[in-house]
């Protein structure tokens, strides 16, 4: 750079930055440490103390309203994981996952996509697009459940109804069917549960989909505003088509903004429980309970404080199994930049 | 921003600096505490005595009476802000603090109630079903206060039937006051349905398919069954049990569990319910049981069975009993009254104890339950009770509940523990959905599991 300059400068700067050191040299230590302090212990204590609280609980045979902290080992997490509910949890935890996450992320790019090739009133889209992530999972549950109450066949409601007044033939039980498709097939001895999906699971997947695909396209479409066009036009200059632009250029390029959106939806759905407890409460049957009830009926209302305890573990290993390994990732690219 | 510093005057700048970093501190500071207090408030293993203490000096102690419940909806509010104004008339100038909690059965009135239990802050006086669900939760655990000396000092042992005495003591002590009775084993059926159709009410289980089969050939839903909150097919199920058992014998399921591997009439009751499920409406798990009550009246189904509280959601309706609606013994019950019961008790270490026992009076005497109950919908647990202030309804009620035998009801805690009130639940919510009858079986096995305390 402008070596002549800069030279005569630093000497200058490093004696004033010396000064300043020699006149507040406690205080510029001390400070990020009080700064940072009281987060660090309100953490210590409120989340990895708790934590480790929540597992000593895990292990013990609390039951009732008297604390009873006597060791068991891992007799509760074997009468849950037995339980036909907590199987049946587990089943439906992970389709929820799975179709939640697809569904999100797919009609979110869509939208950003959409958004992204400077449509008019673009402003009023993003809003509308957004808007049901400024509501609360219980205002969207109980909206989504009276429109899949189904009704009778003699007098359908909510989305039958207007089915109904389309004259269209069906009649689908929505949210009441208890079948899980395919159905059948494979259960071994120790299964309680038939695999597959659980059908009743449908409304709740398009539920929370319509709460959160706003939230990826935000994040999209930040990612795609963030693409410089020059790429884009020298890709188009070499002849690429736009389908090739977007397959070899843009959607590359997507991919850390990707894995950011499905590690924030991830947890979502793996500690879901507002949504489904408004829903459907988790029926029929527990077609679409997830652990997050289980927990909360465990505890409070059996209160069986140490088997609700080893179901808030076996969530916490859950979410970590999404988390940890991107948390390493993070923290190899930072250090390795 | 460090960078700036380079070119200015450092002393000015740095100055500013620290009195930005001096900002910083106390804002950091002041949002950790209240963090920390936020925390320390839902934090449920860290007892927080503090707000009691602060009540604790005498003069001010007495000045009030915090009464803890989940009754919310019109009806039942009504009952106990009548029960407030008696308690206003012989304690004037001692503030009533109405502690309610909303929401289904109670379900969420009781995390909190626990929360602060064990966080030793104790309402003065809370709701909680007579029974098991009194004795197995909070008396086993040592929380509530026996109150013999007020049974013995207000006669109350002589009025009260002995059948709901029993359900109320541990180990020869009295532990809560028993303010109304409920009916579950109830049938409610459409007046013009019924007489269109030439039929009478069912009286035993046979009769019951037979009505059914009718009603079905005739287009509407025999039965209207809910399931949304999930104790609606529990409770057509206790109902069944008690046909099936008969009073004694079903109270004998609750203390000698291992009748559920055993008695083959477990079966027969699950068969039956089986069949009745068959006459019920598909959409169940999405229909509450009003929801369900509610189609009764419309006419769009012939009958539901359920507690006595369906009398106060039809009369809210505006639907007239005896013309739009009728009832009768749930099938087969002829002559047994499944009952359940709200009482309430005496914590330990109620803050206001002297006023926590003259409430406990008022809930008990003659006056008390006869303002509570014709707003309820309910009758009382006296058997003096001033038959002019009933109507139509609770009249029978009140006879059948003199002459039946009793028996105590599973899903309203006055039974079995709440451990086993869940599990029993679980069970039959998953059969309401899969109807395999191998499964709910098993898993009603595993539930009297929890039976043995």
């Amino acid at each position: 750079m402008a070596g002549k300059v800069a030279e005569q400068v630093r000497p200058r700067v490093a004696r004033r930055e010396a000064e300043a050191r020699v006149r507040f040299p406690r205080v510029d230590r001390f400070i990020p440490f009080v700064v940072l302090a009281p987060s660090v212990a309100a953490i210590l204590v409120f989340v990895y103390g708790f934590i480790l609280w929540s597992t000593v609980v895990s292990l013990s045979r609390w039951q009732g309203i008297v604390p009873d902290l006597t060791f068991v080992g891992f007799r509760n997490y074997a009468t849950i994981f037995t339980s036909y509910r907590f199987q049946s949890d587990l089943r439906n935890t992970i389709v929820f996952t799975i179709f939640f996450l697809i569904g999100s992320l797919v009609i979110g790019l869509l939208l950003a996509v959409l958004l992204d090739s400077r449509v008019r009133g673009e402003s009023f889209f993003r809003t509308v697009y957004l808007f049901p992530m400024a509501i609360s999972f219980v205002v969207t549950g109980t909206a989504w459940q009276w429109l899949f109450v189904p009704g009778t066949p003699q007098e359908p409601t909510g989305l039958n109804l207007l089915f109904r007044k389309l004259g269209l033939p069906v009649f689908i039980a929505w949210s009441t069917t208890s079948e899980v498709w395919p159905g059948g097939g494979w259960q071994p001895d120790w299964l309680r549960v038939p695999l597959g999906i659980p059908l009743a699971m449908l409304p709740v997947i398009i539920a929370a989909i319509w709460q959160m695909s706003g939230f990826t396209m935000a994040m999209y479409l930040a990612a795609l505003r963030g693409i410089p066009d020059e790429l884009r036009e020298a890709a188009r200059v070499d002849g690429a088509s736009e389908w090739q632009v977007f397959r070899y250029i843009t959607f590359p390029l997507l991919q850390p903004v990707t894995l950011a959106a499905v590690i924030v939806l991830g947890h979502i759905s793996l500690k879901i429980f507002d949504l489904i407890m408004t829903q459907t409460g988790g029926g029929p049957g527990f077609a679409t309970d997830v652990p997050g009830i289980f927990m909360y009926e465990t505890t409070f209302k059996s209160n069986k404080y140490a088997e609700g305890a080893a179901i808030a573990i076996v969530m916490l290993v859950m979410v970590s199994v999404l988390i940890v390994p991107y948390l390493i990732w993070r923290l190899r690219t930072e250090t390795e930049r | 921003m460090e960078r700036s510093t380079q070119f200015g005057s450092s002393q000015q700048l740095t100055r500013r600096q620290l009195i930005r970093r001096t900002l910083a501190i106390g804002v950091a500071l002041s949002s950790s505490a209240s963090l920390l207090a936020a925390c320390g408030g839902g934090a449920q293993p860290t007892p927080t005595p503090a707000p009691q203490a602060a009540q604790t000096p005498a003069a001010a102690a007495e000045d009030k009476l915090e009464i803890f419940s989940w009754w919310t909806n019109p009806g039942e509010a009504d009952g106990l802000a009548a029960l407030f104004e008696i308690f206003k008339q012989r304690r004037p100038g001692v503030e009533i603090i109405n502690a309610t909690v909303a929401g289904g059965a109670g379900t969420n009135a009781k995390a909190v109630l626990v929360t602060r239990m064990q966080g030793g802050n104790p309402p003065d006086s809370f709701q909680v079903h007579a029974g098991q669900e009194l004795i197995g939760t909070w008396v086993v655990a040592g929380k509530m206060e026996p109150i013999n000396d007020l049974f013995e000092q207000e006669g109350w042992s002589k009025v009260m039937p002995k059948t709901l005495l029993d359900q109320i003591s541990y180990k020869g002590e009295f532990f809560s006051v028993p303010v109304n009775i409920h009916r579950s084993n109830m049938l409610w059926y459409n007046k013009k349905v019924f007489a269109d159709n030439g039929l009478e009410p069912p009286k035993t289980l046979d009769d019951f398919f037979a009505v059914a089969e009718k009603l079905k050939a005739a287009g509407v839903t025999p039965l209207s069954v809910g399931g949304k909150d999930k104790f609606e097919v529990p409770h057509l199920f206790e109902d069944l049990l008690l046909a099936v058992f008969g009073p004694a014998d079903y109270t004998k399921l609750f203390s000698e569990p291992s009748l559920w591997e055993s008695d083959p009439r477990v079966d027969e009751a699950i068969e039956v319910l089986d069949r009745f499920l068959s006459f019920a409406n598909e959409d169940r798990s999405a229909l509450s049981w009003a929801d369900a009550a509610q189609r009764v009246i419309d006419g769009t189904a012939a009958m539901t069975i359920m507690g006595d509280w369906a009398y106060g959601y039809f009369i809210n309706k505006g639907a007239k009993a005896g013309e739009v609606f009728g009832w009768a013994p749930s099938p087969g019950t002829d002559g047994m009254f499944m009952w359940l019961s709200d009482s309430f008790g005496l914590p330990k270490g109620a803050p206001h104890r002297n006023n926590a026992i003259e409430w406990l009076k008022v809930c008990g005497s003659r006056e008390g339950q006869d303002a509570f109950n014709p707003k309820k919908g309910s009758i009382p647990a006296r058997t003096d009770p001033d038959r002019s202030v009933y109507d139509e309804y609770l009249l029978y009620s009140i006879d059948r509940f003199a002459q039946d035998a009793l028996a105590p009801s599973v899903v309203h805690g006055a039974a079995a523990n709440e451990a086993y009130m869940t599990e029993y639940g679980n069970a039959l919510n998953v059969f309401s959905a899969s109807r395999d009858k191998k499964q709910v079986k098993s898993m009603l096995i595993e539930a009297a599991r929890e039976l043995k305390t």
